[in-house]
Order: structure tokens, then sequence, then C-alpha cells
């Protein structure tokens, strides 16, 4: 009953967000068009300012339609299922069988059952596969949403994440198998490749940098770009109409990169995450967000 | 006396670790061959012709290795390859169509997983550049372009080196952000020539205040 109310709601907020979007390109595009030409900085500026301003208002965490998926997420953890049927709560994300809270801000991590590094999503996986035994090939396959197709995997990111929102970042580098990836990490972000000789490095290691309109965080440092980056993820994405995840994120990097598609929960991108987590450390995690 | 013998090897060796760090340049703190077995992982079994994306040129190698700082020796031998690669018209006519060169500067698409392989394909030249004084939409990856022929007096050997500076943009300077269009077969020579002429001909936008 509660959820069923909660749910109406949110929905009746996507509509509004929707609504508010198309006010917000509006309001963009008639800035952009009454600055005379000559002012393309003065026009930026004034299109820099407009877009943090309708960040401002993504974040109002009361229009956010990714609680669904928290909601959704929180039930798929309690719910036994696999050929096990057991429920998740048997599941350690590091903090001990079925403790949720808390778990999100310490990954990625090193787990001894399994001898590996793993990332949210790797450990849930992990989890499905060998406390449930669901069928994995139907997970993986739904591992992005899109029209008509319902994530299990954010789903249970958005919820497992959503624990640990108003904490901070504390990803620890004591295993040396932590250590390697956080290095290797490291060197995938400078790794250059492909057609288009793109790094990650090409596009986020400069202060203030703007492809076309859309400004790219630094993440080649630690601090406050980094912290209000990664403290931002899962979020749900106004223009994609879905809520994601950072596999999602960084596979979206890949495609504009001209790489092929990495494959999901890969070590490379957990590698990736270990890097920039450690670079947002001591930053405020609230998700899950809301953003363009 | 022993002790502050070793406290002060002991901080020579911090602030060593410090400075490395510090200073961007390669850190060497994980092997090649374990970035390789993780990029391995990564991309297990990409499609038919993709594997060469993965897999690094030389010069693609050095610049990550030394994040875009070569050293001499390595800067001059970038420069020498990536030089020997750029190939001109036959014609010698680096400047073709300004109009179909606009096309070329706004599209974005190609070459991405997600595009279809026959679809629209361009340098996405307004990504990283201002061109045009009236488009507003543009990136600041890389410097102005505004009236880049005028301010140029509309030079041949300034055109020819446009050309060779799109073709391949390391060609002009080693480990640059920009990509090497021609050189890695991303955009065609009738493409870089009408961006180029985007950039030179006198009735192009781009010179157009
Ligand atoms: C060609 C440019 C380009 C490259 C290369 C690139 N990105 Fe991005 N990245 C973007 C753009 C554009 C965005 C979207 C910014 C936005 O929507 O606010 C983005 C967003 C992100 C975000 C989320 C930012 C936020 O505020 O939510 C992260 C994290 C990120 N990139 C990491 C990476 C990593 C890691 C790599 C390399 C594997 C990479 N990017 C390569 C262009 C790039
Ligand atoms: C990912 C970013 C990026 C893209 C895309 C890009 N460039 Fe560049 N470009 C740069 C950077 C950075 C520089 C400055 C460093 C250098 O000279 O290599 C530059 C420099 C140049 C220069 C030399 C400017 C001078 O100082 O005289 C020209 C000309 C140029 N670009 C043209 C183009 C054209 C035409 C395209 C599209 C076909 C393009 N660029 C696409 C990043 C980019």
């Amino acid at each position: 009953m509660r959820i069923g109310q909660r749910l109406s709601l949110v929905s009746q907020r996507t509509l509004l967000c929707k609504r508010l979007t198309l006010l917000c390109i509006g309001l963009l595009m008639s800035i952009v068009v009454a600055i005379p030409k000559g002012q393309a900085q003065q026009a930026a500026d004034a299109t820099e300012k407009e877009i943090e301003r309708y960040r401002a208002m993504l974040s109002d965490p009361f229009a956010n339609p990714a609680f669904l998926n928290v909601d959704r997420g929180e039930k798929l953890w309690t719910t036994p299922r696999g050929t096990k049927n057991v429920s998740l709560q048997g599941c350690d994300l590091g903090e001990g069988p079925g403790k949720v809270d808390g778990a999100y801000a310490k990954l990625p991590r090193y787990f001894t059952d399994a001898d590996r590094v793993m990332d949210l999503e790797q450990r849930l996986l992990w989890c499905m596969e060998t406390v449930q035994a669901v069928d994995m090939k139907d997970v993986i396959k739904r591992r992005f949403s899109g029209p008509g197709v319902i994530s299990d995997m954010e789903d249970l990111v958005a919820y497992v994440a959503n624990k640990s929102s108003g904490m901070k970042f504390a990803a620890s580098l004591a295993h040396p198998k932590e250590q390697e990836m956080h290095a290797v990490g490291e060197a995938m972000f400078y790794r250059r490749s492909a057609v288009m000789d793109f790094s990650c490095a090409t596009c986020h290691s400069d202060d203030g940098k703007r492809i076309r309109l859309q400004g790219l965080p630094n993440l080649s440092k630690s601090g406050k770009n980094a912290q209000e980056t990664m403290g931002s993820w899962p979020t749900y994405r106004v223009s994609q109409s879905q809520m994601r995840t950072m596999q999602h994120r960084l596979w979206d990097c890949y495609r504009q990169m001209r790489m092929p598609a990495p494959d999901y929960a890969s070590d490379g991108i957990t590698a990736l995450t270990i890097f920039l987590t450690k670079q947002a450390e001591g930053g405020d995690i609230l998700v899950p967000s809301i953003k363009r | 006396m022993t002790i502050s013998h070793r406290t002060f090897a002991a901080a020579a060796l911090i602030s060593a670790a410090l400075v490395s760090v510090a200073s961007g340049q390669q850190t060497a703190k994980v092997a090649p061959e374990t970035i390789a077995a993780y990029v391995k992982n990564t991309w297990k079994a990409p499609a038919e012709g993709w594997q060469a994306r993965v897999d690094q040129d030389q010069t693609q190698r050095i610049c990550s290795e030394t994040r875009n700082s070569p050293g001499k020796g390595d800067f001059e031998k970038i420069l020498a390859r990536e030089v020997a690669s750029v190939a001109y018209p036959a014609d010698g006519k680096v400047l073709g169509d300004w109009k179909a060169g606009e096309a070329v500067a706004q599209i974005g698409t190609g070459g991405q997983f997600s595009d279809k392989a026959d679809g629209p394909r361009g340098g996405n030249c307004y990504a990283c550049h201002q061109m045009a004084a009236k488009e507003l939409s543009f990136g600041t990856l890389g410097p102005s372009l505004l009236e880049y022929g005028k301010i140029r007096k509309y030079a041949a050997a300034d055109a020819k080196a446009a050309y060779a500076k799109i073709y391949n943009a390391q060609s002009v300077l080693p480990c640059s952000n920009m990509p090497r269009f021609g050189h890695n077969k991303f955009l065609t020579e009738q493409q870089i020539k009408d961006v180029t002429a985007y950039l030179f001909d006198p009735e192009s936008p781009v010179n157009k205040p």
C-alpha cells in the first residue's frame, strides 16, 4: 500500500520532470538566440549559469523517478529467488551477510571468498550466482534498462547505493590486489586508443573544459570535481528516462571513444572505478541523483 | 644518531614518492603486461575488425605512458613517423567545398559501436573548437579557429599546413589531444579537403565575423 502510493506519486513527478526539462531546453535555446554575435564567451557563461540552475532543480529528491528503482531493488533484495530459493539477505557486500547500510561507501573492495576485488555490480552478480543460483544469462541480458526492459541490476544498485547516501567515500587500498587495480585504473585513464586517439584524460584532465556546451569534470585530480561526480552515481538520466549506473556511464564514454563496448562487470571497468572513487575520497554520496 | 639517520632516509623516500606522483610523468607503478591483461579481460571478444581499436600503435603507447609529455627522443621519433604518414591530394589541391566542410565540422557521429556502418560520419570539430561566429555551441578542448583563414590572409602555404594538421595532428605536435583524422582513416581525403576549405574559403562563415 505504502509502496503503491509512492509509485503513483513518482510517476506523476516523472511527468512534471519531463515538462520542466522541455521548459529548460526552451530557456537555453532562447538565451542562445537572444545574444548578439561576437559575444560568444558571454553567451557561453550565461549558458553555463543556466545549466547550473537546471542542475540544481534536477537534484530535488522529490522529483526523482530513481526512487522507484530503490523501491524495486529493496523488494528484489528481500525476495527468495533462483534455484536455491533464497533472498539476497545471505549476500555479503563486505560488511557481513545481509548488511547493506554503508556497504556501497567502501566498494570496490577485496573479497576473500572470491579472492578478487569487486565493484558493487560484480559483487551482486557473484551473490546472485553463488547464493541464489538465478539465471545469470537473463540478468546480464537486462543489465541496462530500455523501453519495456526493467533491469534487476540497476534496481539493486539503486537500493544498495541509496543505503550509503549521506555517507562519505572510504574505499580501502590496504590489500595488494586493491593497490594493483588502482594502479591499473590510473593507467587505463591515460590509455589512448582507437580511431580518435582518445583516452579518458583527453576529455577529463583540465578544469572548466566543455564538449560543445557540455561541461566536463576534471577527474585527473582529487577534489571537488571528482567528489561531485562520483558522489552522484547511480543517477536518473532525464535524457534517457532511465536510472543508470557507473557501468553504463563508462560504457557510454568508451562508445564516444570509438572503442568496442567493454564487457559488462569486467575487471578493467572496476579498475577505473577504483581509481575514480579514490579521486573522490572524502566526498559525500548523495544517491540516486538526477541529471541531464 | 642511527635513528635520525634512518628517519632522514625514510623522509627522502617518501618525498621522492610524492614527487613522482605530483610530476604527472610515467610512474611505472604497474607492469605493462599487467595493464595489457586487464585490457584483454575487458574486451574479450570484440566484433570482427574491432580488435585493432583496442590495440595501440607505437605513438598511442608512448603518449599514454608519458601522459602526453614525451621526452626529447620520443618526441623526435613520433614527429618523424607522423610527418611521413601525411598523404597530400595527388593534384596538390588542398581546398574542397566549404559547405560540405561545414557538415564535417558539425557531425559528431560515425564509428561508434552504436552507429550504423553507412551512417553520417564527421570530424566533430565543434566538439573542441570555436569556428564560425554564428555557431555558439562549441567546445573548448582546442583553441578557437575563428577567422582562421582570414587571419592568415588565405595564404596557400598555411592552407596546406592546415590540411596536414587535420590529416595528422601529431605531425605538427606529438601527443596532441586532437585526433589524427586522415592517418587513422576516420575521414576521407575529400572530407579533409572540404573542412580545410571551411577554414580557408573567404566565403566560409568561419571568416565572416
Ligand atoms: C570524447 C570525450 C570523452 C571521453 C574520451 C571520455 N568521456 Fe567521460 N564524459 C564525456 C561527456 C560528454 C560526459 C557527460 C557530461 C555530462 O553529461 O555532464 C562524460 C561524463 C563522464 C562521467 C560522469 C560525469 C558526471 O558528472 O556525472 C564520468 C565518471 C566519466 N565521464 C568518466 C570517463 C572515463 C573513466 C573515461 C575513459 C574510459 C571517459 N570518461 C572518457 C566525454 C568523454
Ligand atoms: C578532441 C578534441 C579535438 C577535435 C575533435 C578536433 N581538434 Fe583541432 N585541435 C585540438 C587541440 C587540443 C589543438 C591544439 C593542440 C595542437 O595544435 O595539436 C587543436 C589544434 C587545431 C588546429 C591548429 C590551430 C593552430 O594553432 O593553428 C587546427 C587547424 C585544428 N585543430 C582543426 C581541427 C579540425 C578542422 C577538426 C575537425 C575535423 C578538429 N580540429 C578537431 C583538439 C581537437
